[in-house]
């Protein structure tokens, strides 16, 4: 199943990951099997953070997913209470039996936690929760508790370290080809560019017909950059944990 | 040696010549053997014809960045003389190549000796006219344009118009429209990009020009969409003639059902009536005519669906397969895992299975059909699912244009099978 050579990990792990299971071959629960791929999907997007060119669909599929993830468990409502050994755990150690999470919607709702009405992805999500305790249970090992939160900084707060991934990707693919067709929204400041006083730029308005090169002057500094520190200490926590 | 990973397989429009190019930026090509009545076995066999070094390394220092070599595309321009040309791109730069033959050089030069040494003026006595005398033949490849710096993101595509004169390309968030002669400007057609990059949410993955209406031309999606885009209707295309999605089926949802249904590859068919799409785990044919959901749909290996999960944190999931068709249009192709790839004949509706190994097929004789067993007993010659090598994956397939006779490129080996004769 795997590339030659590489063991695969199986669900024998089981026992370990949640007080509640019984055997050791325990079939993992569906929400503890989407948190492992939630888990799985930030390393990748972190992976392809680091990497020095990178793909940019692979990065807007991953993106997708973790949002999709996320609006579920919002609706869902649950945070389970992790094991600190488990939450401490690098995602990858503890592959479980994914197959519930290849079954079909109509499969899985007799498994789910709080299951919703159909296919149930509103985009409304319940105000309160808070989809930021999962990075910090994977980084803070001593935190057995996920944080329920009722402030909608924190869940912006994840959002927005997203989003930080994608201006960061941009900022390291936008370059002398930006400048010299771009201009710049000065009102956007990422925390890349804040770090290394790299200029954001964007895309300018569209041409009506020829769109020759022309050049572009750097915007300095916003002066609107984001001043909550709060919320940039925790961004920043999430996007070089290692 | 992972420098020669094939990463594009190309025929030309006569289908004489075979272009590939791979990871390390080359691009070797190979020619199609005239018949010879003497040697019946060689006849049609494809031999290198020329190498050359298409794109180098570079390294972006403004972004501290690398700029692979890898060659992503390469198409061929129509022949218009005894010349070749060919369009050649990596992320960043396309380069129009041109390929001639030499097998004549012209020897008695009155300033010059055979060896090259000028001659001295004052011992010219008599002035001669040089003769063109055979050579060994000699296949030159020389960058004529370079067409660079018009694409911050990566290029994914590369086609050429029915006009002949302009061609597109293509990157993950905008498509440019460039005439051949000209290499220090290019029309920016299609644009995704948002205002603000957090709110992307969909990226370009392939685009094509139709062959034959040199207006329009379809870009495909991370999402699965095809839009079908009509240059007269406007310079910049962003608003869409025609929509191509198939509604999901919600019964099959899954977290994993944005990822396969990216589109990987686009191409239409060679009588611009029908186009072809793959995305994960099936082809799709669609006419034109019709954006609501496609004619045909092909499974290539539906038997993954349950190990997605696994798939995607191999990365494999991520995989762009390409496909192609026939010549005739009567049947398409596409690569899978295991070095397997697939044939679907869409009048007789039977698609078969095949292998690119040198292990498990002699040289000229007929391909084995190959099984994947999805469960239950596996029956003898058949492979089970959790045997599979998905390091050994085919990406890039090509069909003759005219002729029953592909190209499959399996890593870094290049199989080549035709229909056999007699």
């Amino acid at each position: 199943m795997f590339a030659r050579g590489l063991k695969r990990k199986s669900a024998e792990d089981g026992e370990d990951v949640e007080g509640g299971l019984a055997g050791a071959q325990a079939m993992p629960s569906y929400s503890l099997q989407r948190q492992s791929l939630l888990d799985m999907s930030l390393v990748k997007l972190q992976l392809c953070h680091m990497l020095v060119e990178p793909n940019l669909c692979r990065s807007v599929l991953i993106a997708n997913t973790v949002r999709q993830i996320q609006e579920e468990m919002a609706q869902d409502g649950t945070w389970r209470v992790v094991a600190p050994q488990a939450a401490g755990r690098a995602p990858l150690d503890r592959l479980v039996s994914t197959d519930i999470l290849c079954r079909s919607v109509r499969e899985q709702e007799g498994e789910r936690p709080a299951p919703d009405a159909g296919d149930g992805h509103t985009p409304d999500l319940v105000p309160g929760l808070a989809t930021v305790p999962s990075a910090q249970a994977l980084r803070n090992p001593q935190s057995s508790l996920w944080e329920v939160d009722s402030s909608r900084e924190n869940r912006g707060g994840f959002q927005k370290s997203l989003d930080q991934i994608f201006e960061t990707l941009e900022n390291k693919t936008s370059g002398s080809v930006e400048e010299l067709f771009a201009d710049v929204d000065s009102s956007y400041y990422d925390l890349d560019a804040v770090l290394t006083g790299m200029v954001g730029s964007t895309q300018s308005g569209h041409g009506s017909g020829l769109q020759a090169f022309s050049p572009a002057t750097a915007a300095p500094p916003s002066s609107s950059c984001r001043s909550d520190l709060g919320e940039l200490d925790h961004a920043v926590e999430i996007l070089v944990e290692t | 040696m992972s420098a020669d990973i094939i990463s594009t397989v190309e025929f030309n429009y006569s289908g004489d010549l075979l272009a590939t190019g791979d990871k390390g930026g080359r691009v070797v090509i190979f020619q199609r053997e005239q018949e010879n009545k003497s040697r019946p076995h060689s006849r049609g066999e494809y031999n290198v014809y020329s190498t050359f070094q298409s794109h180098e390394p570079e390294f972006d220092y403004l972004k501290s960045l690398e700029i692979e070599e890898k060659i992503n595309k390469i198409r061929w321009l129509p022949q218009q003389n005894a010349a070749h040309f060919l369009l050649s791109t990596n992320d960043k730069t396309i380069k129009l190549w041109k390929i001639s033959e030499r097998d004549k050089r012209a020897e008695g030069y009155n300033l010059k000796d055979e060896d090259g040494r000028l001659r001295d003026p004052f011992r010219i006595t008599a002035l001669r006219v040089p003769k063109l005398k055979p050579m060994d033949l000699m296949v030159e490849a020389s960058p004529r344009r370079i067409f660079a710096n018009a694409h911050t993101y990566h290029i994914n595509s590369i086609s050429v118009n029915s006009d002949h004169e302009t061609y597109l390309s293509a990157d993950d968030l905008r498509i440019n429209l460039w005439h051949l002669e000209i290499t220090d400007r290019s029309f920016n057609i299609v644009d995704i990009k948002p205002v603000n990059m957090e709110e992307l949410t969909e990226v370009i993955t392939a685009a094509e020009f139709h062959p034959h209406q040199c207006n329009v031309f379809v870009y495909s999606s991370s999402k699965g969409t095809v839009r079908l885009c009509d240059m007269r209707s406007s310079a910049l295309c962003d608003r869409h003639s025609k929509f191509f999605e198939e509604p999901e089926d919600p019964s099959s949802r899954s977290f994993f059902s944005e990822i396969i249904s990216s589109i990987s590859d686009v191409k239409f068919s060679h009588s611009g009536r029908y186009m072809m799409t793959r995305d994960y785990l099936s082809v799709k044919v669609w006419d034109l005519n019709m954006e609501s959901r496609p004619v045909e749909t092909h499974q290539v290996h539906e038997y993954l669906r349950s190990k997605l999960c696994s798939l995607y944190e191999n990365d494999c999931i991520f995989d762009k397969f390409e496909c192609c068709w026939s010549g005739s249009d009567s049947a398409i192709m596409t690569g899978s895992y295991n070095n397997f790839f697939r044939m679907f004949d869409r009048n007789t509706r039977r698609d078969v299975t095949l292998e690119a190994s040198r292990e498990n097929s002699k040289p000229r004789a007929s391909l084995k059909p190959r099984k994947v067993c999805t469960g239950g007993k596996r029956k003898k010659d058949e492979i089970s699912v959790d045997s599979l090598d998905f390091n050994k994956k085919i990406l890039h397939t090509a069909w003759h244009p005219a002729e029953n006779i592909i190209a499959v490129a399996a890593t870094n080996n290049l199989y080549i099978f035709q229909d056999k004769v007699n």
